[in-house]
């Protein structure tokens, strides 16, 4: 006990006896004191109590007596601020001292105490620092005013701390410059908003030579913080990588991993033919490479993120297979990721090698390791058909060393390669079935299940062996209820005549005897198929099942490329979110991956540059947990029960209506203005051919210049757009558009599967919009969606929903879900859409409404370069819906009075005025508040605008 | 960034603990109760205790082996290392750069090392108001701040006796140095002698089928120096690096280009010390820096790429029914017959229901450690171009365990007077423009050592 006096007091008593000692003359007795205090704060014992005491040992000369006073301070000073203040005056008089270490410690000590009334004292103090002649202090100085913002965030934006900061970035010596970027970057992180670390290409050139001479800790946050600018360009996007690939070579692994996280964001912005982009591809393989030949706990985030690597860009390791072999004696967390690593990089070309090493893994100790390694053979047998053979013989070779787990997950992996293969490898059966006593788990329980009713009619006793396994079924787990409910019916399918019994048992034991709703509910659904129509019960129960994919457990696209954003962070190593187990503020801002240039246009002109973020502004995604969406997140996605009573229109139009006229006037107009300004604004010729119109687009659209002008009259329906972009909905890209067709509108959508999962369970259900819109039927979607394949769907609209007003008024907010997920975009409609076939006034009517409506609702605009005369015009608009009621001729130009009706019940009129040799077109539109019967008011809209 | 360090013994007792930021300890990790209660009420401070616990009761005290070296307990992630049985943990509850917090805690463990040795309990006892000082100037709000010895060394000292206060100059001069662009090196430096030492240490990696087929092979090589030179030279390090050779060669004769470029190897990749000049090394190719002070580790490579295997393993092993194991392993040296290897180790994994062994050896001693479940076999030195061999009877236990031996590799340990990379040194030059001493006055040593990594033959 006495070998180490410091630590081995242990009775409170002694608190007197240290008291004593610290009030002690003579300063060595002091010191001594002063350490046997923070030895027992060190093992948790309070000594609080002593606070003054030991306060009183400040004022000394003794660096190393001072430092340990302060680290006293520190602990303790939060639960006496009153006497914490007792400091306060040997702090403000150490931070004038003229040895700069003693400076610099002051400011770093008064930083840590998080007391209100010592911050106060702090800032004229930290203000002098930060101006300091010594680089010692100032460095320290900057990371003070992280802490200082930490305790009162308020307070530093007040003293205009965060603009001395950012002057430190200018700093002449790099270590100044280091701390000050990783204080703002910091700060930054709990302003999502601000645009504190201001970054543009001069403060980005002086971090880049920073970077070349701050020691490794400084390169580390100047390159975490470089992470998060976006290049202008490509050429700058080069020009950074060019500076920041000297630090692959860096000792420190966490200057390569820094250095590989901005090289792997900036990357996406080259285009890919560049010579540049291939160099930069082969350079990251070697510094990943090193980094296995760290030490352990480095290799393990290494490998974690390694993994990321390889799913963005396979291209860069797939030589390397080699180097992930597992060793012998690797901690079994640096095994376990390995094997992982390795399957991503299985293809033909390697599988050899790779099989070879995954037998040789299936016998080792570690029962998690040898289950996945046996995994992993059943994944290269789906990767790489080629081995599909070889794998298959080697699980059977590991089935036969009986050892019980190994069997288990072999069989468990099986199941999947006769999904994969179905009809090719069902000869080891039979090596299977002798293997059903020895599994205890219900996954491969459920496997063996699932295997005897898939080949019922090949296996003689397929009826003995599901017999046996239903003695026990109700201590069985779910998951093989399930499967041995399914697998009887099967059998019952394909072998009728002797299972009757079997099958009436199963389903009794699921309907009668289970209180787990999933395995009722199947139970009876089975019953009544088989009961009711055994043909379709074949058709439903045999059905042909779809394929499943290569690859499993990859990380969802969009995740990947926040993941990527992340590297050699926690992020990156747990695979989550930083959101996901950081609280608080930090880190929920959502890091991406700028755009790629991979078309080569963007560098072309600006011109066709601002025309590609246009084209990409429409498909607006909702926030995911946006406010307005609180109620559509409350919604049952499920399809609207035909059966149930229609949502009553009355009173929710009448809300809808009253809102509208609230403050809808003012968006109509803006909306009538925008709407001019986006379909006409430019001249539709010059628009490249592959720019996507705007959604709301315009009535250029409409009058779809030149030859269809004969064509049978279809409403007007732009072409389709992307609404829901794949990278932001786990792979399902929906592009659709809104048409009316034979007086209905509906909604068509393309919904496409970029994802290497099945997608299917589609529902779809809107938000309260301004003209009532909602689904009139279930989406339908009947087949399941496989990866690449995409699905047509037209879904019919009916406007009796709930009303809301919208800004801007057409926008319309839908959440899709699918078996992943939900997710939420916004796309708007044309509102030609709502216009009504039975728009057409009496002329009289016309007339007089005309006049009656007040020239506040009148709007005027111009269509340009519209080459059409006003009779093929006013064919043309009729075929959606815009009717022309009278024609006038004054002086060589033809006036048109047209009327349209829109499904809420309100008019528009408008007065098409066209000029002969004249492109542009005048419309005069008049919102009209008619009254229906429903009551509900209604403007007259610009719907006009759009139509001119 | 780093939220706290904490510092365990092997039983979970705390030596150390640096709190650095409020936020860990607070909410959620309350609910993990010490297994070590102290009675004594603890206020305030206790809070902070939670992290300290935490991390004890969920990883030191666990009962399964340690899954990963990153644990998350109630949203706080705690990164661990291990020194032979003392434990650091650095605590945060941020996205931090994970990578950086564990080279920060090896940089932590160097740097404990270079002042007081081996990293003990009793070593960190008895230093613990200098632990806490170290870390007090390392790490600043948990962002790793200037962690060179060298540079430490300047004004942490072990007496801590610094209190007379230094002169103005000495202070600028200790604060340049710790913020500035040569944060390794000090000025002023003197030896009446200048000389230097170069070590070429590889370790040779193998992993070999029982047929002899190569199915990983690759050379981890350090370039380690001992420099005692005076005031602040500049220092270039030249090898035979393909590239390097391969340029000169076309620079200069074709026919010199031939001769180097049979010598020069291929370097897969390299890092280095923070004091060499990186950007010259991507451009230029070429080493230049100011070297620290003593010890340091220049550079660290790797090559795949025509390696030399000192030895080659050959193992038999039959199986003669089921009680007994007959095995021969026979090891061929493999490089000029004029060198000698030394310490060489074979090491050869047997049963666990081995009852007994019987060995025969032609060199060297052989003996059956059943602690190791291994034949353990040590011959002192081997020139090359020599084979030997030894075999083995096995006798088992006859046993009922289903599972089969899972024939562990069999391993080997040795050292060589080469470099099996085949890395030479061509030059290293020194040059100080402000003192008068030239490269041919620095005495300069080169010593070539090959080890065994992991050099394993599977059977």
């Amino acid at each position: 006990m006495c070998d180490f006096p410091f630590f081995s007091l242990v009775c409170t008593g002694e608190i007197f006896e240290l008291k004593a000692e610290l009030n002690s003359d003579k300063k060595e007795k002091k010191k001594e004191a002063v350490k046997k205090v923070i030895a027992s704060m060190t093992v948790g014992k309070d000594v609080s109590a002593l606070f003054p005491d030991v306060v009183n040992c400040m004022q000394t000369d003794n660096l190393e007596l001072k430092k340990l006073v302060y680290l006293y301070l520190m602990n303790y000073a939060k639960s006496q601020p009153d006497m914490a203040i007792m400091a306060v005056n040997t702090f403000v008089k150490d931070c004038e001292d003229p040895n700069p270490l003693i400076r610099a410690l002051a400011v770093r000590t008064m930083g840590c105490i998080r007391v209100d009334k010592i911050t106060e004292y702090l800032c004229e103090p930290l203000r002098k620092c930060l101006k300091d002649e010594d680089p010692y202090v100032r460095k320290t100085a900057a990371v003070c005013v992280a802490k200082l913002h930490d305790i009162n965030a308020q307070l530093v934006e007040d003293q205009g701390f965060l603009d001395t900061l950012k002057d430190l970035i200018s700093d002449s010596n790099p270590m100044v410059v280091a701390n000050a970027v990783a204080a703002l970057s910091e700060i930054a992180e709990s302003h999502p908003n601000s645009n504190l670390l201001d970054l543009n290409p001069q403060t980005i050139n002086k971090l880049l030579t920073a970077l070349n001479e701050c020691t490794e800790w400084g390169q580390i946050f100047i390159l975490d913080c470089l992470a998060n600018y976006t290049p202008r360009d490509d050429r700058e996007s080069q020009s950074i990588c060019e500076r920041v690939t000297p630090r692959l070579s860096h000792a420190n692994s966490a200057v390569v991993l820094s250095a590989v996280k901005v090289l792997m964001k900036f990357m996406e912005m080259l285009p890919k033919d560049l010579d540049y982009y291939g160099t930069l591809l082969k350079k990251l393989a070697p510094p990943l490479v090193t980094l296995l030949s760290a030490e352990p706990e480095l290799q393990y985030v290494a490998l974690r993120n390694i993994n990321l690597i390889v799913q963005r860009r396979p291209e860069i390791l797939k030589h390397e297979m080699k180097v992930f072999f597992v060793k012998y004696n690797d901690p079994i967390y640096v095994k376990l990721e390995k094997l992982d690593i390795m399957i991503r990089l299985a293809s033909q070309a390697n599988i050899a090698q790779v099989l070879a090493e995954l037998k040789e893994y299936a016998t080792e100790v570690d029962v998690d390791f040898v289950r996945k390694a046996v995994r992993a053979i059943g994944r290269c047998a789906i990767k790489v058909e080629q081995s599909a053979e070889r794998c298959v013989s080697t699980l059977l070779d590991l089935i036969q060393t009986k050892v019980n787990y190994v069997v288990q997950e072999a069989i468990v992996v099986i199941k999947d390669i006769f999904r994969k293969y179905p009809n090719k490898y069902e000869s080891v059966i039979a090596t299977l079935c002798e293997n059903l006593d020895s599994l205890d788990e219900p996954e491969a329980r459920a496997a063996m299940i699932w295997i005897v009713g898939e080949y019922a009619e090949r296996i003689d006793n397929a009826d003995e062996l599901l017999e046996s396994f239903l003695e026990g079924f109700h201590d069985e787990s779910t998951q093989v209820q399930l499967q041995l409910l399914t697998a009887i019916v099967k059998l019952f399918l394909k072998k009728p005549t002797e299972t009757q019994e079997l099958v009436q048992q199963v389903l009794s034991l699921a309907t009668q005897d289970s209180d787990n709703p999933d395995l009722r509910d199947r139970g009876y659904i089975y019953w009544r198929l088989l009961s009711t129509d055994p043909v379709a019960a074949k058709e439903v129960v045999l059905a042909e099942k779809p394929l499943i994919s290569e690859e499993t457990d990859l990380i969802e696209p969009t995740l990947l490329e926040e993941l990527i954003c992340h590297i050699g962070t926690l992020a990156s190593v747990y695979h989550k979110p930083p959101s996901a187990f950081v609280e608080g503020s930090r880190g929920v801002q959502h890091k991406r991956l700028p755009g790629s240039a991979g078309s080569g246009e963007s560098a072309d002109s600006p011109d066709t540059g601002s025309a590609a973020g246009v084209s990409e502004a429409p498909p607006a995604v909702i926030p995911s947990q946006g406010d307005l969406l609180g109620d559509l997140l409350n919604l049952d996605l499920t399809p609207p029960t035909t059966s149930g009573p229609p949502p009553a229109p009355s009173s929710g139009m009448q809300m809808g209506a009253m809102d509208l006229l609230g403050g809808g006037l003012d968006s109509l107009v803006g909306l009538l203005h925008a709407a001019m300004g986006a379909g006409f604004g430019a001249p539709p010729t010059a628009m490249p051919a592959s720019f996507p119109p705007p959604v709301s687009g315009g009535l250029d659209d409409l009058f779809d210049l030149g030859g269809s002008v004969g064509m049978p009259m279809g409403a007007y329906s732009p072409p389709k757009s992307i609404w829901l972009p794949a990278m932001k909905a786990k792979g399902l890209e929906i592009s659709g558009t809104f048409a009316r067709r034979a007086g209905v509108i509906q909604m068509e959508m393309t919904l496409t599967n970029k994802a290497m999962s099945i997608m299917t369970d589609f529902a779809i259900q809107f938000n309260r919009n301004s003209f009532g819109l909602a689904p009139a039927g279930p989406l339908q979607v009947l087949t399941p969606v496989g990866p690449n394949q995409s699905i047509e769907v037209a879904l019919p609209l009916s406007t009796v929903g709930p009303v809301m007003k919208m800004e801007p008024l057409t926008n319309l907010q839908v959440a899709v879900k699918n078996n992943i997920d939900v997710f939420y975009f916004s796309s708007q409609y044309p509102i030609s859409m709502l216009f009504v076939e039975d728009g057409k006034m009496e002329r009289q009517v016309f007339l007089a409404t005309w006049k009656d409506i007040p020239n506040d609702n009148e709007a005027q605009f111009q269509i340009k370069d519209c080459h059409l005369n006003s009779d093929a015009a006013s064919s043309k608009l009729q075929g959606s819906n815009v009717f022309t009621i009278a024609k006038r001729t004054v002086e060589g130009q033809d006036m048109l009075y047209q009327s349209m009706k829109l499904t809420n019940g309100i008019w528009v009129l408008a007065e098409l005025r066209v000029q002969a040799g004249n492109p542009n077109y005048t419309v005069m539109s008049r919102l009209v508040f008619v009254l229906t019967c429903s009551g509900a008011n209604h403007k007259d809209y610009k719907t006009e605008s759009r139509e001119v | 960034m780093i939220g706290g360090l904490f510092i365990y013994n092997h039983k979970g007792e705390v030596l150390i603990s640096r709190v650095y930021r409020d936020d860990i300890g607070e909410a959620g990790l309350k609910a993990e109760q010490p297994i070590i209660s102290r009675s004594v009420p603890k206020p305030v401070s206790c809070l902070k205790r939670n992290a300290v616990d935490a991390f004890r009761v969920n990883v030191i005290h666990a009962r399964q082996q340690v899954r990963s070296p990153v644990t998350n307990i109630a949203r706080t992630s705690f990164f661990h290392v291990k020194r032979s049985n003392i434990w650091l943990a650095a605590v945060t509850k941020q996205n931090v750069n994970a990578t950086m917090v564990f080279e920060f805690l090896y940089k932590m463990c160097d740097v404990m090392s270079a002042y007081f040795g081996k990293i003990s309990e009793e070593n960190v006892k008895n230093n613990f108001v200098l632990i806490y000082e170290l870390l007090d100037e390392i790490l600043d709000f948990g962002y790793p701040q200037n962690s060179e010895t060298g540079a430490l060394k300047t004004f942490i000292t072990q007496q801590g006796i610094k209190s007379q206060v230094p002169t103005k100059e000495e202070q600028s001069q200790i604060t340049s140095q710790v913020t500035g662009q040569i944060g390794w090196r000090r000025e002023g430096i003197k030896y009446r002698r200048n000389e230097l030492f170069l070590d070429v240490l590889e370790s040779v990696n193998l992993l070999m089928s029982p047929q002899g087929q190569v199915l990983s092979a690759h050379v981890s090589g350090r370039v380690v120096m001992k420099s005692y030179l005076s005031g602040m030279p500049e220092c270039k390090f030249g090898m035979n690096d393909k590239i390097v050779i391969d340029k000169q060669g076309k620079g200069g004769g074709s026919e010199e280009a031939a001769k180097s470029g049979k010598q020069s190897i291929a370097i897969d990749d390299c890092t280095f010390h923070q004091c060499v000049r990186l950007s010259k090394f991507d451009s230029e190719r070429s080493i230049s820096f100011i070297p620290p002070d003593g010890d340091y580790e220049l550079m660290r490579y790797r090559t795949t790429k025509d390696i030399i295997l000192p030895f080659r393993v050959i193992p038999l092993v039959r199986e003669v029914g089921r009680t007994k194991l007959e095995v021969k392993v026979v090891i061929k040296s493999n490089f000029k017959s004029s060198l000698l290897a030394q310490k060489i180790e074979v090491r050869i994994p047997t049963p666990l229901n081995t009852s007994g062994v019987q060995l025969i050896c032609m060199k060297g001693k052989a003996k059956y450690k059943a602690s190791e479940n291994a034949i353990v076999w040590k011959i002192k030195r081997m020139a090359g171009m020599k084979e030997s061999q030894i075999s083995a009877e096995i006798e088992l236990l006859p046993t009922n365990d289903k599972k089969k031996w899972a024939r562990p590799p069999i391993s080997m340990n040795f050292e060589v007077p080469f470099a099996p990379s085949g890395l030479k040194v061509r030059y290293l030059k020194v040059f100080e423009p402000k003192l008068n001493y030239s490269d041919h006055d620095v005495i300069k040593w080169v010593r070539y050592i090959g080890r065994s990594g992991i050099y394993e033959t599977r059977c």
